[in-house]
């Protein structure tokens, strides 16, 4: 019987990564041999119809993105993988690769051949050096055995290498086309979209940029099927995926989970809830980058649908709780502090706005807030929105400000006649 | 064309553009910073920010930045709706902006001052403090002051997008991003004061003007034609008290655009310098002393002279200047003030233009091309505009590329992306790499006799009727079957050469492949470049006529003529100094016209004080045979006067009739100003800007009455702040200004389509017309192999070459006293040590540079800098190490910019 937990199954705390034999042994590289018996186009439909959306935030349907990709025209074209994990309190991917590097190669060359290409690159966080080093050896383990190189797996006429880049370290390059840009040798500005990647991406070539766990779920749709893949979710919802808590929780960490469970189960069932002493005050549900939500939504699923609706992104789906102890403008400055400092310094709001809110928000910690900057705070949320700046990052950057002040404008008004009270 | 409404007004626009440049075509106001019409949109500075709304229903709309925007039938935008948001970009761009307006060069020109009032933006929230950066020295042309910088990357979009550069970038990042050298030193590229015109705000301004600095209002300017080099860009040239304080841009778009080069912009000091001649002097001999002649004196001396004299002309001077000077003398006694070999390269270019099935190409059309051929001409050092424009040239394909994916052409940084390095075809055959060699396709190493059989064979190649070349090796052949492919399948190809390698064969095999190039209705493009502002204008009024400087010698030489007037020209830089010393010792009377001291003007007993083209008025041929009108900029003190004013009591405008009339070709001269009646609600039109301050102050110093006003009796202009300023007939487009837009940017409230033509046109006139559809071919000519062990090529600086700006102190910063440049290999076996001489053969002695694409057996010499004569040099020298040397004070081995240098060599 396959699996439930196809993301995971190899993996086992304290227990160095399968090489290569073990992860065959364990039916690993089971989607090349199948895939290479198929039409490209039908890989990509197969992934299509599985549901599987992108993990890497946006939660974009795979395949279908895939499908963007225009009919080869006997030039190059490329994978990219992004494991620039960045995003604060996320580390999911770091999971995967540190303990399973088999497991992202055997889905990149089951990609690459779905979409017809001959070249993969990985573009990895720099500060990953353990994944680095396991990666390498998995990537040379792979070449050895004939499932990188020239005839993959016995197919001819499949010819793939992989690369890995390691990145020099800037929060942007997890947006895909400034990592293109980075991956060329450029400053890591993002790129203005159309034309998309898939159509002009790295050196100008066509070009698919996923995310570590996303092409992780690509061995497993591949070898069992889109039912399978399909039951794995809670009651209509698809696959699994890995989520995670950070903060004061008794058990922090992350784990695969069926799609569709909710904040809650994730909170109680996985980590264990909250630690003595602390209560549940907010948490944000994807990353640095996503709006707070409060207690009253742990029951909601995490569902991206759902999750915006009550005002906030799925995003990654590691969440990072905000206890009653820990100063939620401290928190949100924090947060700001750091997307201040890795604006790529391409577009004014971004550029500028977010110096500007952190400046506010470094008064109102020491005392020195006035009402006035609520307002600016207030308008600031709106300055930096979606569709004002070029990219993702500002608008992102200010969820935790704007929800913050929706749901603790009380505390923001007391940091101004009495600076922080929490120590 | 599509229909869209913006704020409820129905306005037809070209979906091709983005909809900032539409609606500003259409005469509306939108800020931005980012966006450039030569550069197309990036979407970074935010500020162009518009509502477009969905559909009818559509109520709240979505913000878009209309330079990244494709207007679509029927769609519905607004301008105003996104006020609020445009308001809030400029309040965060200036947080860190020191507002330092008073002491800043920017001030009262500046496009961010313009924007932050359009905007609507006021009252400074933000209460942090402010940061700062530490700026760089970036070399004698600009300045540098990064506290000013809104991070626009303008900057580096032109530096090193549109112009190639490759020393200058972004550094840092967030609101600490930085733009500069990787470290402090001059800015190596050739179009480096652009960047003073295409900072929206005071970062990079122009240094040497910064010194003797005024506001835009304070200026008195023209419209003038630069005189650096044979393009004849147009310029907008300003004075105050007297002197020369800067140079600016004049769009034009079928010649400079918006760019100008380095020497053209910051070489104009000399009309300013020490060294100009402010007085005539005369002397009863060459060995007596000069004493001052007053204008009358010296106006009836010249005259009285002039009688029985031979004029010799100069392809510095206007075509007035010369040919009020061939009037004077006579037809019969007026002689070119080229060398022979000069003249018949210059007629032997008229004759291609006029006879042969080709296009003569102008800046535009060069930039529109998509396969390109450069012959012998080092056009980044003789014609810089035209390596700019090249750069452009080879972009052609990517746009190309970009069409075929239905990606719009505006859309720069994804045309760019999508390209990469694939570039349209550029081909160089020269002796010595060259700053093109970054993007050219292939680049070849060879003499201009080796060129020459190459482009023949090349045409050859293209249409086998043309004559063809024995001999090829086999690489040879392949390289010629390369870019004969490339050009013939090129929609349209283009040929650059030029008198710069001094061979009538190449030019001769430029000429053919641009001949083959033809079929049917198809021509083939061609530039020749000329050396000076005027050569391509005096080889036309010579009329076939073959009388060169070495006939002027040697009539001289047989005693047939005693006197000469020399107009603006020093005859040491045109023939050996021994010739030109025999010359000058056998006339009896020698006046020279000129307005800085040259050796020429050394020898005379009449030295009369001309002015400069900032204070004369005339007409300008340039290198594609385009007739350009410049118009003094102000009036000198009485003791100087502009040439044609010494040689000629005839309004200017009757000397251009007659010049028109008499010459063949020059009937267009006739019609490049509106005519002297032109006028604009009775009055003149005025140098001075409406806003010109201090007019009754600032003589109050010397006298408390009000001067009155001076009169300029040969033009439309007058020397005042009166009058309507000339925005409603282009053909006297002066400065840049409209309401609420007060830097260069509001050049596009004149132009016909932002970034297109000015309404009306001031393109100057296209003298040679030419329908040929006839193909005639030039045989090839056997050069003779030159004697000597070494085989000799011109070697040329946009810095120290030419004759006027090399006077100027900001471009001596940046230029060197004469070298040699050869192969390390010829180096080593002449024995030569870094901080060695080599004695050179009828010269002194000189350091070197090596530069590995030099051919062993051939040695570059540079033309016009000081300590060599080119023109002393037979075609082949032998080289030797110097003994007991010492280099030369003005030696500056780190001027020489070329990629092709080696690291240790002869440095001082």
């Amino acid at each position: 019987m396959a699996t439930d937990k196809p993301l995971t199954k190899n993996i086992e705390e304290g227990r160095a990564p399968f090489n290569f034999k073990k992860y065959t042994a364990a039916g690993g590289y089971e989607s090349v041999h199948k895939v290479v018996k198929m039409e490209p186009t039908d890989a990509v439909e197969l992934v299509k119809n599985a549901g599987l959306g992108g993990r890497g935030g946006a939660g974009f349907n795979t395949g279908l993105k895939w499908s963007f990709v225009p009919p080869p025209d006997g030039g190059p074209r490329y994978l990219v993988i992004n494991a620039d994990e960045m995003e604060p309190g996320t580390f999911k991917d770091r999971l995967l690769i540190e303990n399973d590097p088999h497991l992202l190669i055997e889905g990149m060359i089951t990609t690459c051949f779905a979409l017809q290409s001959n070249c993969g690159y990985i573009f990895l966080r720099g500060e990953y050096t353990d994944c680095e080093e396991r990666l390498l050896k998995a990537i040379k383990e792979a070449y050895d055995n004939g499932m990188l190189g020239k005839n993959v797996a016995g197919k001819k006429g499949f010819d793939l290498d992989i690369y890995l880049h390691t990145s020099a370290g800037r929060y942007i390059c997890g947006e895909e086309t400034a990592l293109l840009n980075a991956l060329e040798g450029k400053r890591a500005n993002p790129r203005a979209k159309p034309p998309f990647p898939q159509v002009s991406g790295l050196w100008g070539r066509p070009t698919v940029v996923n995310n570590v766990e996303t092409i992780c779920n690509i061995p497993g749709i591949v070898t069992h099927g889109v039912e399978w893949y399909q039951a794995l979710g809670k009651g209509d919802y698809v696959g699994t995926r890995i989520s995670g808590v950070s903060g004061r929780v008794n058990k922090p960490g992350c784990w695969e989970v069926p799609v569709g469970i909710t904040f809650r189960e994730l909170l109680e069932d996985y980590a264990g809830g909250m630690q003595d002493g602390y209560e549940l005050k907010a948490f944000l549900p994807g990353g640095g980058s996503t709006d707070f939500l409060i207690p009253e939504h742990l029951d909601l699923p995490m569902d991206p649908g759902l999750v915006q609706k009550a005002g906030s992104r799925l995003g990654t789906s590691l969440i990072m709780v905000l206890d009653d102890k820990t100063c939620p403008v401290g928190c949100i400055r924090n947060l700001i502090k750091f997307f201040a400092h890795e604006s790529c310094g391409w577009c004014t709001p971004c550029r500028d706005g977010l110096p500007w809110v952190e400046h506010i928000l470094n008064n109102m910690e020491e005392g020195k807030g006035s009402l006035k900057d609520i307002e600016i705070l207030d308008e600031m949320t709106r300055y930096m929105g979606p569709g004002n700046t070029f990219c993702a990052l500002a608008p992102g950057a200010v969820e935790p400000l704007q929800s913050g002040l929706k749901y603790f404008m009380g505390e923001f008004e007391a940091h101004i006649n009495h600076g922080c009270s929490y120590n | 064309m599509v229909k869209i409404t913006v704020d409820g007004k129905v306005l037809e626009v070209d979906e091709n553009n983005n909809l900032l440049e539409e609606v500003l075509s259409q005469g509306e106001d939108l800020p931005y910073f980012c966006w450039h019409p030569s550069m197309g949109s990036v979407g970074s500075c935010r500020q162009c920010a518009v509502i477009e709304y969905a559909n009818d229903e559509d109520e709240r709309g979505r913000l878009n930045m209309a330079c990244m925007t494709s207007p679509r039938e029927g769609g519905r935008y607004s301008i105003e709706k996104a006020g609020q948001f445009r308001a809030q970009a400029i309040e965060s761009i200036m947080i860190n902006h020191p507002h330092d307006c008073p002491v800043c060069e920017e001030g009262g020109e500046c496009h961010l001052q313009d924007m932050t009032v359009m905007s609507g933006h006021t009252y400074r929230r933000y209460e942090g403090k402010k940061k700062t950066h530490t700026n760089q020295y970036l070399g004698p042309f600009i300045n540098h002051e990064m506290n000013r910088c809104i991070t626009c990357y303008r900057c580096v979009r032109y530096y090193n997008d549109y112009a190639g550069g490759t020393d200058f970038g972004p550094q840092a990042s967030h609101d600490n991003t930085y733009f500069g050298r990787w470290q402090e030193g001059p800015l190596e590229s050739e179009f480096s004061g652009n960047l003073a015109e295409v900072c929206p705000t005071g970062v990079f301004t122009d240094k040497p003007f910064g010194k003797q600095y005024v506001r835009k209002w304070d200026l008195q300017t023209a419209p003038s034609i630069c005189t650096g080099c044979s393009v004849g860009c147009n310029t907008n040239p300003g004075e105050r008290y007297g002197t020369l304080r800067r140079v600016v841009n004049r769009f034009n778009d079928e010649v400079n655009g918006y760019f100008l080069c380095d020497r053209g912009r910051f070489g104009t000091g000399y009309v300013n310098s020490d060294e100009r001649i402010t007085v005539s002097m005369t002397r009863a001999s060459s060995d007596a002393d000069p004493h001052l002649a007053s204008p009358d004196e010296a106006m009836s001396q010249l005259h009285v002279m002039a009688v029985d004299a031979i004029g010799i002309g100069s392809p510095r001077a206007s075509m007035e200047a010369n040919f009020a000077l061939r009037d004077l003398v006579g037809k019969d006694n007026f002689y070119a003030g080229v060398s022979a070999n000069d003249l018949a390269m210059g007629q032997q270019i008229l004759d291609i233009y006029r006879n042969r099935p080709v296009n003569v190409a102008s800046i535009k059309v060069i930039e529109g091309s998509d396969a390109v051929i450069v012959l012998g001409e080092d056009v980044t050092n003789t014609a810089a505009r035209i390596a700019l424009a090249l750069r452009q040239s080879v972009k052609n394909l990517g746009k190309k590329m970009a069409r075929d994916m239905k990606l719009p052409d505006w859309h720069d940084a994804a045309v760019r992306q999508l390209t990469m390095d694939r570039k349209s075809p550029l081909f160089i055959l020269s002796p010595h790499a060259t700053r093109l060699d970054d993007v050219a396709a292939n680049v070849h190493i060879s003499s201009a006799e080796e060129s020459a059989r190459i482009g023949f064979a090349i045409a050859n190649a293209i249409d086998s009727s043309a004559p063809a070349v024995k001999g090829l090796s086999k690489e040879e052949k392949s390289l010629v079957d390369t870019m004969a492919d490339a050009l013939k399948n090129a929609q349209q190809p283009l040929v650059v050469c030029g008198t710069g390698s001094f061979s009538p064969a190449l030019i001769d095999a430029a000429a053919n492949i641009a001949t083959a190039l033809q079929d049917g209705d198809k021509k083939a493009n061609l530039a020749m470049v000329v050396p000076e502002a005027n050569s391509l204008g005096l080889a036309l009024l010579m009329n076939g006529s073959d009388q060169s400087l070495d006939q002027a010698m040697s009539l001289v030489a047989d005693g047939d003529a005693k006197s000469a007037v020399v107009l603006e020209n020093d005859l040491y830089r045109r023939a050996p100094a021994d010739a030109v010393d025999s010359f000058v010792n056998a006339l009896d009377n020698l006046a020279v016209l000129d307005s800085t001291q040259t050796r020429t003007g050394e020898a005379a007993n009449l030295v009369i004080a001309a002015g400069t083209f900032a204070e004369s008025s005339g007409t300008f041929i340039n290198y594609e045979a385009r007739a350009q009108h410049f118009y003094s900029v102000f009036k000198p003190k009485d003791s100087i006067r502009a040439s044609v004013k010494w040689l000629s009591d005839q309004k200017l405008s009757e000397i251009t009739a007659a010049c028109a009339s008499s010459i063949t070709d020059c009937g267009g001269m006739a019609n490049l100003t509106p005519g002297e009646d032109f006028n604009v609600a009775g009055m003149k039109v005025p140098r001075q800007q409406h806003r010109y301050s201090g007019r009754t102050a600032m003589r109050a110093d010397i006298n408390v009455h009000e001067p009155k006003q001076e009169q300029d009796e040969d033009g439309i202009l007058s020397y005042s702040m009166e009058g309507v300023p000339a925005t409603r007939d282009a053909t006297v487009f002066n400065t840049a200004w409209s309401g609420g837009w007060n830097s260069n940017q509001s050049v596009f409230k004149f132009q016909s389509h932002t970034g297109g033509a000015l309404k009306q046109a001031s393109h100057g006139q296209c003298l040679i017309e030419n329908n040929s559809k006839t193909k005639t071919w030039n045989e090839i000519e056997k050069d003779n192999a030159p004697e000597g062990d070494f085989a000799v090529f011109p070697l040329y600086h946009l810095f120290g070459s030419e004759e006027l700006t090399a006077r100027t102190p900001a471009i001596q910063e940046k230029a060197t006293s004469a070298y040699i440049a050869l192969n390390g290999d010829d180096a080593q076996k002449l024995g030569l040590q870094a901080s060695d001489g080599v004695a050179l053969e009828h010269n002194g002695s000189v350091p070197f540079i090596i530069r590995s694409s030099i051919k062993p057996g051939t040695v570059g010499v540079p033309v016009g800098l000081e300590g060599v004569n080119f023109r002393n040099l037979p075609d082949g020298i032998a080289l030797e190490k110097a003994s007991s040397w010492t280099a030369p004070e003005k030696w500056h081995a780190a001027n020489i910019i070329a990629s092709d240098r080696a690291s240790s060599e002869g440095e001082a």
